[in-house]
């Protein structure tokens, strides 16, 4: 297992332009967009929060879990069944399924190095608090990137070619980054919207995310939504991916 | 289970029987049956679209068969099998970025006993490209790359599918030999081709398979002397002589002259009584050539179609 993950990663550093976007795009968001004055006021349309407190770090662990989860994950394991590589490996003892942990947990090493970074980085430039509630933050990471893994498995499961995949993977993100809040703080949407983003994959781990971040715990309803995410995702791909 | 009583006995490897595949509505496998003994090269041999895949793919255990059972290797189940047969298959392949050796070098950390892979790196000529990318290798360095892969494990059985096609004939020469190699070190090998050529040269036994079926199971030569093996001898006599001298011969079915070139027909062994009756008369034939009934012309007599259109 060992040999395959470190083979996967081999490939995946050879083909850099993923990872790099995963880990640069946010990073240069929230430096870039946190030095406009603005962003580092008071604001008393977010209840007196700054929106580099943790609209904008979270929005931005968001973008980066997303973009390897939704884009990078879902394209590289339709390529590899297009290209028979799947079919390859099933014709050894070893079964495919590990080549599919490898590359999760490529995606998720390259999520969690992006995240680092966005917290120290944001921290040393911006004075970006640390998450302040640590530990229920980690926990939420790793739900909500479990789920937003299982939905990339699941898109990776329908899709027929690679091309499809990324289409698939762009459709959904930008719809559930925009109810996560991604280009509007959820204090600023209209009620029925907030509601509606409660019950979709994206906005409970984003709200979860910022909650954890300013010390509070994550509400047990996004919980919930995360947590039936990562079940339903994780129960369909598994039935309905195919080696070939 | 087959027990091996003694060294004389020879092991089924492959036994198939009656097998069935439907897909999409057609009968793409149609009641195949064989068996593969122990060290030899067996020819899968048909026309593209003949069932030739979907039925190794059935063995290899990759599909399930819709009726009829295979053996392999006296029953093992399927996670043995994976362990005891490689496989090469038509369209699989390896991401464009690895390595050879890092292909080689992951593959055999599947099994538990690989071969020695630089060894195999050497046999299959590729020592020179270990570090080049599987994207960059050329088509012939990518079939030997994956012959490798399939021998990684020290299989008994080899199962490779259409390993010359879209090579040159070069590259298909020096993969001919490789085969011949590893069947030399005792490796029973299925071969899948279209390729006269190549399973008239390898092949021990052919099953022929045309639209689902085994229309004909035999050694290459079986094949074509089934057929009756018309021969034809041709030739350019050096004085002209009286036809009944070779029609006089049992072999020798019509004698036909055009343009002062003398046409023999006959079965069987034809060549050296035509040729000593011919010295009996005084007469020397002249260009002699020799035609010969090929697998082509086997496949065209018991199916009515040519097999490499």
């Amino acid at each position: 297992m060992n040999k395959m993950i470190i083979t996967e990663a081999k490939l995946f550093l050879r083909d850099p332009a993923g990872p790099i976007f995963a880990i640069l795009l946010p990073l240069a968001l929230l430096l870039g967009l946190g030095s406009i004055p603005g962003f580092g006021e008071p604001d008393p349309a977010m209840g007196g929060q700054r929106v580099i407190d943790t609209q904008l770090p979270g929005m931005m662990v968001i973008l980066s879990v997303v973009t390897m989860a939704l884009t990078a994950l879902p394209a590289t394991l339709v390529a590899y069944r297009e290209n028979g590589v799947l079919r390859r490996m099933s014709t050894t003892p070893v079964s495919p399924v590990r080549l599919l942990v490898a590359q999760v947990v490529n995606n998720l090493a390259v999520a969690i190095v992006a995240t680092v970074l966005l917290i120290v980085l944001g921290h040393l430039f911006l004075g970006v608090a640390v998450p302040r509630n640590l530990l229920a933050f980690t926990g939420v990471f790793a739900l909500g990137t479990a789920s937003v893994l299982g939905l990339g498995l699941l898109v990776a499961a329908v899709a027929p070619s690679s091309k499809v995949a990324s289409g698939i993977g762009s459709l959904l993100m930008f719809p559930l980054l925009f109810v996560a809040g991604m280009w509007i703080p959820r204090e600023l949407m209209p009620d029925v919207m907030r509601r509606i983003g409660d019950f979709l994959p994206l906005a409970p781990f984003g709200q979860a995310i910022r909650d954890t971040w300013a010390g509070h715990a994550p509400q047990p309803l996004h919980l919930a939504v995360m947590a039936v995410t990562v079940l339903a995702t994780g129960a369909l791909a598994a039935r309905l991916f195919r080696w070939e | 289970m087959i027990r091996r009583i003694s060294n004389v006995v020879v092991m089924k490897v492959i036994e198939v029987s009656d097998l069935r595949k439907e897909y999409r509505g057609r009968n793409v496998v149609d009641g195949v049956s064989f068996t593969v003994e122990e060290g030899e090269i067996f020819g899968v041999l048909g026309p593209n679209g003949a069932g030739k895949t979907t039925t190794v793919e059935c063995v290899a255990g990759l599909r399930v068969p819709d009726s009829g059972t295979v053996r392999v290797l006296g029953g093992m189940g399927p996670a043995e099998v994976r362990r005891h047969l490689g496989v090469q298959l038509q369209s699989s392949a390896l991401p464009a970025k690895i390595k050879v050796w890092e292909a080689l070098d992951l593959y055999a950390s599947f099994y538990p006993a690989p071969a020695d892979t630089g060894a195999l790196l050497e046999r299959v000529g590729l020592t020179a490209r270990r570090d080049a990318y599987y994207g960059k290798l050329s088509g012939g360095q990518q079939q030997r790359l994956s012959i490798a892969l399939a021998l990684v494990g020290r299989p008994r059985v080899a199962i490779l599918d259409e390993l010359t096609t879209g090579l040159d004939p070069q590259a298909r020469r020096d993969t001919w030999e490789l085969i011949e190699q590893v069947r030399a070190d005792g490796v029973t090998i299925v071969l899948v081709t279209h390729f006269m050529e190549e399973a008239e040269r390898l092949c021990d036994r052919l099953a022929l398979i045309d639209s689902g079926r085994v229309v004909a199971l035999d050694s290459p030569e079986g094949l074509v002397s089934r057929i009756g093996s018309p021969q034809r001898v041709r030739f350019r006599p050096s004085r002209p002589f009286d036809d009944a001298i070779l029609r006089a011969l049992p072999e020798v079915t019509g004698v036909r002259h055009e343009d002062g070139r003398v046409e023999v027909s006959g079965t069987g062994d034809l060549l050296p009584p035509v040729v000593s009756a011919l010295a009996a008369a005084g007469v020397t034939p002249a260009d002699l050539r020799i035609e010969q009934a090929t697998l082509d012309d086997a496949f065209l007599a018991l199916t009515g179609k040519k097999i490499s259109a």
